[in-house]
């Protein structure tokens, strides 16, 4: 790694790309052209660095790689480190994959304040790939609150009628998370007297400590995830944030909680993870069943996607606290599924919305006579998020549920029921959107997707579509990580047993 | 003689230099008013060559009145650069408001002669004088814009109250003597360690008073009622000098009076700050939700603030101290900016106050918004600006010393207290613009707002420096 520090610059590029467009000055429309340029151009550029970091990436380790460490307060231990595994390799790509995207779905989207727009949209992807490759976790909290701020101004600027309720909401709700898990860092610098993160990992702390962490790093990342009763800003955030916005939060910032059990809570607290596995399956199995059924009563294209979302990190979380590897695998490539497809769903609806300005389901019906393309996109994404098998969403769910199976049966049927109302939330808006009879006079004349959007479309199609024909791609990177994850996790080597034993009673 | 003198060079070239330029001023007028703020920021700047330098060991003259080490160089580094901040950013003020008059920068001089005295105080009797000579100084330009209203009740408040707090504090003192027979610090600690900590009651009194008198000072709960009505009367500048300097050199004096004479006692004092902070911290993050005026808002920050710092104080550690010095740094520099703004506030050349005089600011002036904004999510605690790296090290302090109900308290208020900066995030971002404020603002205070916005802005990036001179001030109060 003597050579050019391949992560920092991916991670640093976009904020280089910001200050540019920070300095166009002019009139608006030629601002305005130059601003999205660049935005675009950047964003294109930190995914092709990011390419590289997959293909230089060494898959029969655990070690983290192209690893980079600058003493920042060395007295206090605290360094600028930072470093990829197997677990956070697509993470990092998930997010330099979706920018672009992203700031093509914004071209006419966004109107009014484009330099800021894609400014704050730049300064966003910084602090997404930062939170995946930190291995320090004063570096990772910096960037991973930091994130609240671009988003913060993401939905209060450019977002619905109620943006400030939800911005506030989402604000503040992820804040207090936030707040324990900074308690919880500071505990753990106390104990080891670092916070870079490998050290962190071995060191052991006491057990009736690691209650007390544990639950302050479930108090931050449960709201992120967000599993239920904390999901309620998830909703909110959804429906007022712009397309873009909408896309990131559910492709990306959803990751950050089941990120943060996968690296913090599983290695760094094995004893308390196992002690609490049967609070995570309960809160999930709820989450599983009760979002879903909320998601059949929504008359709100968005909010309905919203909801699924927060299904789908149920099974997530029940799949990482399966404590094997099935589990976790089914957990990273289902969150790697969700990331694409949820971002695509909400496009799908962004492209309506931008058509007609309106997210009801009732405004729609009848769109594949008009709009064949689109409703050939929209089926695929639909399919994709019920795991239909040949998507990705499917390898996910089945890879996470078999985790479970061998763990405790019970919460496997009952998330499998998860597996049932997906079909219908979804199937049921695809027939009430986009079959029927075209009867409504405004959508006489809607236009289907032009060049742009299956542009933007297609790279997403290809990639929902390698991830469910050919997952291996994905899992033997993972693997290895993954392997060495479960060890540490194991640290107690009967883990899964006591697991099984307190869920048993 | 010079080994006498030395260590307190740079107070007695302020002295000289606050009555040589009263004399000037008396003979110029009221026109030389620019030309003598000059003269005293020039004077600050001398001051801070004369202190700064590599790091000396202690060293007291007086008969031990007044103690050098390099705690009292940081702070007194740290009220040098606001003092002078402030005059710099209120002369634009002082013109356009038929504020110049020479007395002004004089007596700003004059408050911070007092407030190097306070830092540098080893004695009971030499920190009143300290203190004394600040707070008159600061009654004064408290009321200076005479023929407002709210200006001299602001005065009148700060002064009357101020009294009180002076005489508690004098009272406190008076027992503390009583019962042990000394005014000394360093004999007073002497004492309490030969005593392992016991101390008799009437000492205890003594230093609940002194308590009460200096929390006082920094405006922490339950004394903090005169805070917003001064913050708010105050002229605009004065109201930025308050938020920073005295409050630095207070918590200054604060520091050295608990942990150096009363160090021993720790076990007395800890429960009283540990009070005053989780209650200074709760009052200003709930107080300022309800406020539309945006002084008033400020002064129930820098209360919350105030808590805070405390909170490294009441760990009583050394990584406790230098969390509150690291933090009464950063939060001078975002103090100074956030009040730079406030000072831009102005339509039709008069200031407006109102939150809502804010709306739409990132329209129609972005890079005052974009300031703002900087500073009050840094306030806020929000990383990775400067705000954030302040909360850090005191809450660490505070959980290396087992307070963990004051860390979950302290970072729970600071969710409440995001609430009220985000406020303000979301007047100028989000609502639809007002009319938009004069232009230009002025090149001094651009000049400083677009400093310590890059202060705070970028602070992550170089924060060794700062941590490292921390640390060295804070090893100078316990070894």
């Amino acid at each position: 790694m003597t050579e050019l520090p391949i992560l920092s610059l991916t991670i640093f590029l976009p904020l280089v790309g910001a200050l540019l467009i920070a300095f166009i000055r002019g009139e608006e429309a030629i601002v305005a052209r130059n601003a999205r340029n660049v935005a675009l151009w950047t964003s294109l550029i930190t995914f092709v660095l990011s390419l590289l970091l997959w293909f230089g990436f060494d898959k029969t380790t655990a070690e983290f790689q192209f690893v980079q460490r600058v003493p920042w307060m060395p007295d206090f231990n605290i360094a600028y480190h930072v470093g990829i595994d197997g677990i956070t390799l697509f993470f990092v790509l998930l997010s330099t994959f979706l920018t672009p995207i992203c700031i093509l779905a914004s071209w006419r989207a966004i109107e009014s304040r484009v330099k800021e727009y894609m400014i704050t949209f730049l300064v966003l992807e910084t602090m997404m790939v930062g939170v995946f490759s930190s291995l320090d976790f004063v570096l990772f909290y910096l960037f991973f609150e930091g994130t609240l701020i671009p988003m913060f101004l993401l939905i209060g600027i450019w977002g619905g009628p109620r943006r400030v309720y939800s911005a506030f909401k989402f604000f503040l709700y992820t804040l207090l998370g936030s707040v324990l898990l900074l308690l919880a860092i500071l505990a753990m610098y106390y104990v080891a007297g670092t916070t870079d993160i490998p050290t962190l990992m071995a060191t052991d702390f006491p057990v009736d400590m690691q209650y007390w962490l544990w639950l302050g790093l479930f108090a931050s990342f449960a709201v992120k995830v967000p599993m239920w009763p904390v999901h309620t800003w998830l909703p909110d955030a959804h429906v007022e944030a712009p397309t873009a916005a909408s896309m990131v939060l559910a492709g990306v910032l959803l990751k950050y909680g089941a990120y943060g059990f996968i690296r913090f809570s599983l290695p760094m607290l094995p004893e308390a993870s196992a002690f609490f596995t049967p609070l995570v399956f309960t809160l999930s199995v709820i989450a599983v069943i009760y979002t879903s059924l909320v998601a059949l009563a929504q008359e709100d294209m968005k909010k309905l996607i919203a909801y699924s979302s927060v299904a789908h990190m149920g099974f997530v979380t029940i799949g990482i606290f399966s404590f094997n590897t099935q589990g976790i695998e089914g957990a990273l490539l289902l969150m790697l599924s969700h990331g694409v497809v949820s971002a695509a769903l909400f496009l799908c609806v962004g492209v309506i919305y931008d058509r007609c300005h309106s997210r009801d389901i009732a405004h729609y019906g009848g769109l594949v006579h008009r709009m064949p393309v689109y409703a050939f996109v929209f089926l695929l994404f639909t399919l994709a998020s019920i795991g239909l098998p040949g998507t990705s969403g499917f390898v996910g769910e089945f890879l996470a549920l078999v985790g479970v199976y061998q763990v405790n049966t019970w919460v496997a049927v009952l998330a499998t029921t998860g597996i049932i109302l997906g079909p219908a939330y979804m199937l049921w808006l695809y027939r009430r959107v986009v079959f029927g009879n075209l009867t409504k006079d405004h959508l006489k004349d809607i236009l289907d997707m032009d060049r742009r959007e299956i542009v933007i479309f297609a790279p997403m199609v290809i990639a929902v579509m390698v991830m469910g024909i050919y997952p291996e791609i994905f899992l033997s990177v993972i693997r290895v990580s993954v392997e060495n994850l479960i060890v540490q996790a194991g640290g107690a080597p009967s883990v899964t047993s006591v697991a099984t034993a307190l869920v048993g009673r | 003689m010079a080994a006498l003198l030395t260590p307190v060079l740079a107070e007695i070239w302020l002295a000289l230099a606050a009555m040589g330029l009263l004399m000037f001023g008396a003979f110029r007028g009221d026109r030389a008013t620019r030309m003598i703020s000059g003269l005293v920021v020039a004077s600050f700047i001398i001051a801070y060559m004369l202190i700064a330098g590599p790091s000396s060991a202690t060293t007291t003259t007086f008969d031990g009145l007044f103690v050098v080490d390099d705690f009292a160089i940081f702070m007194k580094l740290l009220v040098l650069i606001g003092a002078g901040l402030t005059l710099i950013m209120s002369l634009g003020f002082i013109r356009r408001e038929n504020m110049e008059r020479f007395e002004f920068p004089v007596l700003l001089l004059l408050a911070t002669l007092g407030m190097m005295m306070m830092v540098s105080a080893n004695d009971l009797m030499s920190l009143y004088v300290g203190l004394e000579l600040q707070s008159l100084a600061l009654y004064v330009v408290a009321a200076f814009q005479r023929d407002s209203l709210r200006s001299t009740e602001a005065g009148l408040k700060y002064f009357v109250l101020g009294a009180l707090a002076s005489g508690m504090l004098l009272y406190g003192c008076s027992l503390v003597y009583g019962f042990t027979g000394t005014t000394r610090f360093d004999v007073l600690a002497d004492h309490f360690a030969s005593a392992h900590g016991e101390a008799s009651i009437g000492v205890i009194v003594g230093i609940v008073f002194i308590a009460a008198g200096l929390a006082f000072k920094i405006s922490a709960v339950p004394f903090h009622m005169w805070t917003p009505d001064v913050y708010e009367g105050a002229p605009t500048p004065v109201t930025a000098f308050f938020s920073v300097a005295p409050k630095i050199a207070a918590i200054a004096l604060l520091l050295r009076v608990t942990l150096q004479p009363f160090g021993d006692l720790a076990a007395q004092w800890q429960q009283i700050i540990i009070f005053v902070s989780i209650a200074s911290m709760l009052l200003g993050a709930f107080a300022a939700i309800g406020q539309s005026n945006i002084k008033r808002l400020m002064a129930y920050s820098s209360i919350g603030h105030v808590g805070y710092a405390l909170v490294g104080l009441a760990a009583g550690t050394s990584a406790g101290v230098q969390g509150v010095l690291v933090y009464m740094a950063i939060y001078l520099m975002m103090s100074v900016g956030a009040f730079g703004c406030i000072l831009a506030m102005r339509r039709q050349d008069r200031m407006v106050e109102g939150i809502d005089d804010l709306a739409g600011l990132s329209r129609t002036n972005p890079l005052l918004a974009f300031a703002f904004g900087i500073f009050m999510f840094a306030m806020a605690g929000i990383p990775p600006l400067a705000g954030f790296f302040g909360k850090y090290f005191v809450f660490l302090a505070a959980i290396d010393a087992g307070l963990y109900g004051l860390a979950v308290i302290g970072l729970l208020s600071s969710v409440v207290a995001a609430f009220y900066y985000m406020r303000i995030v979301k007047v100028m971002y989000f609502d639809e613009p007002a009319d938009p404020f004069d232009r230009p603002i002025g090149r001094e205070l651009s000049t400083i707002v677009a400093a310590t916005a890059l202060f705070t802005l970028l602070f992550f990036a170089w924060p060794t420096e700062l941590l490292r001179a921390a640390r060295t001030a804070a090893s100078a109060l316990i070894p």
